[in-house]
């Protein structure tokens, strides 16, 4: 009993995981919103790089919204405690997404009221806003934040509110922490460096192709930087951990440099996405016309993605430490839904390959030709 | 206790206003979907290259409601984690997972066909892209299913149980939220209604193709389609209509009292086709109920009971209790008074306080003794959060004219479906000037019966957020007033923006017509 029970939590954490992964590979449309006004010079190549993210966005919005779906669904908590808590972080991040949401099918059409150049603008917000504060918002998972948690709440008829968060700011607080924004500007370099690979990928045009390989260079190099920065600080860090048999929070010094030690596939993991990502970038940059580094790069960052998910929650650690009341802490054991929920959902996720797999078959399908051009100038449906 | 009320005001107008704004969208994307569908059907079996003509054309359109379905939605979800937060643990156990079920099964596969429907006409053969339209407007009403199965749970909490040890009801039988006969019947409305706003927008924006003589072969055809499947929407809205009133007679009496303005029930209770609510009235008051109205008699018994002389209770009847009822097991009880169920309330949530005593104290006998109390209370727990009966009463005005206004509408859709096909086969619609009116003023109308259908569904059933369970006051974050103000208003400006925009692309388009630039 006891045994299934953390199984199926380390599951769900493990598609948590897997789902915050994809999402930021595929915030490499955000990236490519981020560059449109300083790649493309003239209204053709505008056209050609909206239309090339504009077939692809929709998998990282709906990323997002599965990722929320999932999180609640496996951890409730964790829904009910930062969403509420954090609320102005978390809302300045979905009104980021809900400027996307109609930009690309609005931009060119007549009547659309607020003009292309507005339109284009909302791409440009969302581009840097929406992986920016993700990155924020996840490096709390390490930095920690200022909540309460008392389930007893609910048998006071006048403030039943279990969740609370101690601090005015709401979640604006997280900018202040320096951890959490050398993640945000990490995520935010990761996606304008894919995002270049990507039109390299998927857009078939000289002059574009440069521009882009010069933004995988720049972009790149401060990538790094920055990235190598937020992992030496977070080796560093000292964090939490939880005792398994009485669920006490305890501080432990270089808890997440431990946690690579004590799980050495998770550091293996770590170190092979770092090396895909570095080679994608090294052959954008340098190769004769290589055009795959998007992929390579992209596995690479699901790895390390993945890998920093399961530092933050395997290992007996609180993935949302509270700095207001240790003991408030979030583990995946104290938050997750009920092992009957956790099953049942878990039926469902076998449903995950195959949706992957018709993703993947469609993908290839519309993008056996690259975008052109000459498309663009078709009368052919295009944003 | 004040602060607490303005900020769940706050929080419940910030939901209302996202979920109108969502609603307007949604039965469009429903609707037009699977019209589009049928279009390229035909395309595909005829190689009719006009059909082609036709099926772009509409798919335009949708493409332009789509999006912004899409922007409002993510929102939604998202608010019951920000503005809901006591509610996301008290039931996410069994709430999130249709969310997420949602995402998995429908949201990736809108997302990934409806890129192949826009984009791959040229890219793929003809029966994958006739496949991918499919497959995007299925996957839409997929979506409708699993946020239907969440909502009928809120309004009937079945297949799961309490738990003390983490404050909060856990699932124990998944089909017995996905069957729920509430869901099941509240997925069918919901959908045949959005077919019934597809078929009315389609007609009318091709009644006014023929009233400016354009598009001829286009508005012809597309009436035909539209206004069938308009037709077969409202039947099926008709008839799961009737059941969602049976439904909502067993399991929300309060709903049902308020949606017919019946303060008084009795045996053999007449329906009240249409009336003037007689401002005054309270239900601790003896003003008459109605102004003006046209009483059916009985209808309403044999529409909640299934029997001509079957008891409907009003509202002071369930405030004082005291006549034969159900409970949630089916058996034969004498309905508590509202002041009996508070009572009752108050001693759950006095159980699980004490239940979290004597764990702390690890004193096993107390925490079975309490918990025994928790399990016999159980099902009033919310009415432990009530202050006062009157909290217990919905807005009868908002709930009894919204319920009135979808009626009507709903059963003039039905009419007007049936002349539009008619005038349509006869070869008569095209020279009816005053017809092609009706059919444009008629688009309209469709909005504003779905909107109300869904404020007589939502309305309706405040105090609640769940059933009986919980009360919508103790449902919410503990936050700022005035951050809830803000976003309340950032959210009502962004929106309209965008809704005038999109109101702005569908008129040039429809302006546009097929021609090519």
């Amino acid at each position: 009993m006891e045994l299934n029970e953390l199984f199926y939590q380390h599951y769900w954490w493990f598609l948590i995981s897997l789902l915050g992964a994809i999402l930021v590979f595929l915030l490499f449309v955000q990236g490519g919103q981020s560059l449109l006004a300083t790649m493309g010079k003239n209204e053709i190549e505008k056209s050609m790089m909206v239309n090339s993210l504009g077939r692809k966005w929709e998998f990282t919005f709906t990323t997002l919204v599965v990722f929320g779906g999932a999180f609640f669904a496996s951890f409730p908590l964790f829904y009910s405690t930062s969403f509420g808590g954090a609320y102005w972080l978390w809302m300045a991040i979905l009104f980021s997404f809900i400027i996307q949401a109609v930009s690309y099918e609005y931009r060119s059409k007549s009547g659309n009221f607020l003009g292309k150049k507005t339109y284009d603008a909302f791409l440009f917000v969302n581009g840097v806003v929406g992986p920016l504060l993700l990155g924020v918002a996840v490096g709390t998972f390490f930095t920690g934040a200022d909540f309460v948690v008392d389930k007893a709440n609910l048998t006071t008829p006048g403030a039943p509110v279990i969740s609370s968060w101690t601090n005015d700011w709401n979640g604006l607080e997280a900018l202040l922490d320096v951890r959490n924004l050398l993640l945000g500007i990490t995520v935010l370099l990761l996606a304008r460096t894919q995002g270049a690979l990507y039109f390299m990928n998927n857009i078939k045009d000289d002059t574009l192709f440069e521009r882009a390989r010069k933004q995988v260079l720049v972009n790149g190099i401060v990538f790094v930087l920055f990235f190598l920065s937020f992992v030496a600080a977070t080796l560093m860090a000292t964090g939490y951990e939880t005792n398994p048999l009485t669920g006490e929070v305890f501080t432990r010094p270089y808890k997440y440099f431990y946690n690579f030690v004590e799980m050495p596939w998770v550091a293996f993991m770590f170190l092979v996405g770092v090396v895909l990502v570095l080679y994608a970038l090294i052959r954008s940059v340098f190769g004769q016309h290589f055009t795959r580094g998007i992929w390579f790069s992209g596995i690479g960052t699901v790895l390390v993605v993945l890998s920093l998910f399961f530092i933050a929650g395997y290992n007996h650690t609180p993935y949302y430490p509270s700095a207001a009341d240790m003991q408030s802490s979030l583990t995946i054991c104290n938050s997750s839904s009920s092992l009957f929920t956790l099953k049942t959902m878990s039926v469902v996720s076998l449903l995950i390959p195959f949706v992957l797999a018709y993703i993947f078959y469609v993908w290839r399908a519309m993008d056996k030709k690259p975008i052109t051009a000459s498309e663009m100038e078709s009368n052919e449906h295009k944003y | 206790m004040n602060d607490l009320f303005t900020l769940v005001d706050w929080s419940r107008a910030q939901f209302a206003l996202t979920a109108i704004y969502h609603w307007l969208f949604v039965p469009l994307t429903l609707g037009l979907g699977i019209i589009v569908s049928i279009m390229e059907t035909i395309y595909y079996r005829t190689g009719d290259e006009r059909w082609k003509t036709i099926t772009k054309y509409w798919m335009t359109l949708f493409g332009v409601n789509f999006a912004i379905g899409v922007a409002t939605g993510i929102i939604l979800e998202f608010q019951f984690g920000t503005n809901w937060s006591n509610y996301s643990w008290f039931v996410g156990d069994i709430f999130g997972a249709p969310l997420a079920i949602e995402g998995i099964m429908a949201f990736f596969m809108e997302a990934t066909f409806i890129a192949v429907m826009f984009f791959g006409w040229n890219k793929v053969s003809k029966r994958f892209h006739l496949a991918s339209t499919w497959l995007t407007a299925i996957g839409a009403s997929i979506s409708a299913l699993w946020i239907l199965v969440a909502n009928s749970w809120m309004q009937y909490p079945v297949g799961m149980k309490f738990d003390p040890e983490t404050a909060r009801n856990v699932m124990d039988d998944f089909w017995a939220l996905v069957l729920s006969p509430v869901a099941v019947n509240k997925f069918f409305h919901a959908v045949s209604a959005g077919w019934v706003l597809g078929g009315i927008f389609v007609v009318g924006v091709s009644a006014w193709y023929l009233l400016k003589n354009r598009e001829n072969f286009l508005a012809k055809q597309s009436i035909r389609v539209g206004a069938w499947v308009g037709l077969v929407g409202a039947l099926v809205v008709a008839y799961t209509g009737d059941g969602s009133a049976y439904q909502v007679a067993d399991k929300q009496p309060m709903k049902l009292a308020a949606m017919e303005g019946v303060y008084h029930g009795k045996e053999g209770q007449e329906l009240i086709a249409f009336g003037i609510l007689n401002p005054a009235k309270e239900f601790n008051n003896n003003e008459k109920e109605f102004l003006f109205d046209i009483p059916i008699p009985k209808l309403l018994s044999i529409l909640a009971t299934r029997q001509v002389d079957g008891f409907v209770p009003g509202i002071n009847d369930i405030i004082d209790g005291g006549y034969p009822d159900k409970n949630l097991k089916g058996e034969e009880i004498i309905a508590l008074s509202a002041q009996e169920k508070m009572e009752r309330g108050r001693l759950a949530i006095a159980a699980l306080a004490d239940f979290n005593t004597a764990r702390q104290n690890n004193d096993t006998t107390a925490m079975n003794e309490a918990r025994a109390r928790l399990d016999a209370n159980y099902e009033y727990f919310g009415y432990g959060y009530v202050d006062s009966v009157e909290q217990l009463i919905p807005h009868v005005p908002f709930v009894f004219y919204s319920f009135h206004i979808m009626i009507i509408l709903g059963g003039y859709f039905i009419l007007f479906f049936i002349l539009v096909l008619i005038l349509s086969y006869k070869e008569k619609l095209h020279n009816l000037k005053w017809m092609l009116w009706v059919a444009i003023l008629t688009i309209p109308l469709g909005y504003v019966c779905l909107e109300a259908g869904w404020i007589v569904a939502e309305m309706g059933r405040q105090p609640w957020v769940i059933q009986d369970i919980m009360p919508t006051f103790a449902a919410i974050s503990k936050i700022e007033v005035a951050s809830v103000q803000t976003t309340f208003w950032l959210f009502a400006a962004l929106f309209t923006i965008l809704l005038i925009a999109e109101v702005g692309i569908m008129l040039k388009q429809i302006k546009k017509g097929t021609e090519k630039k």
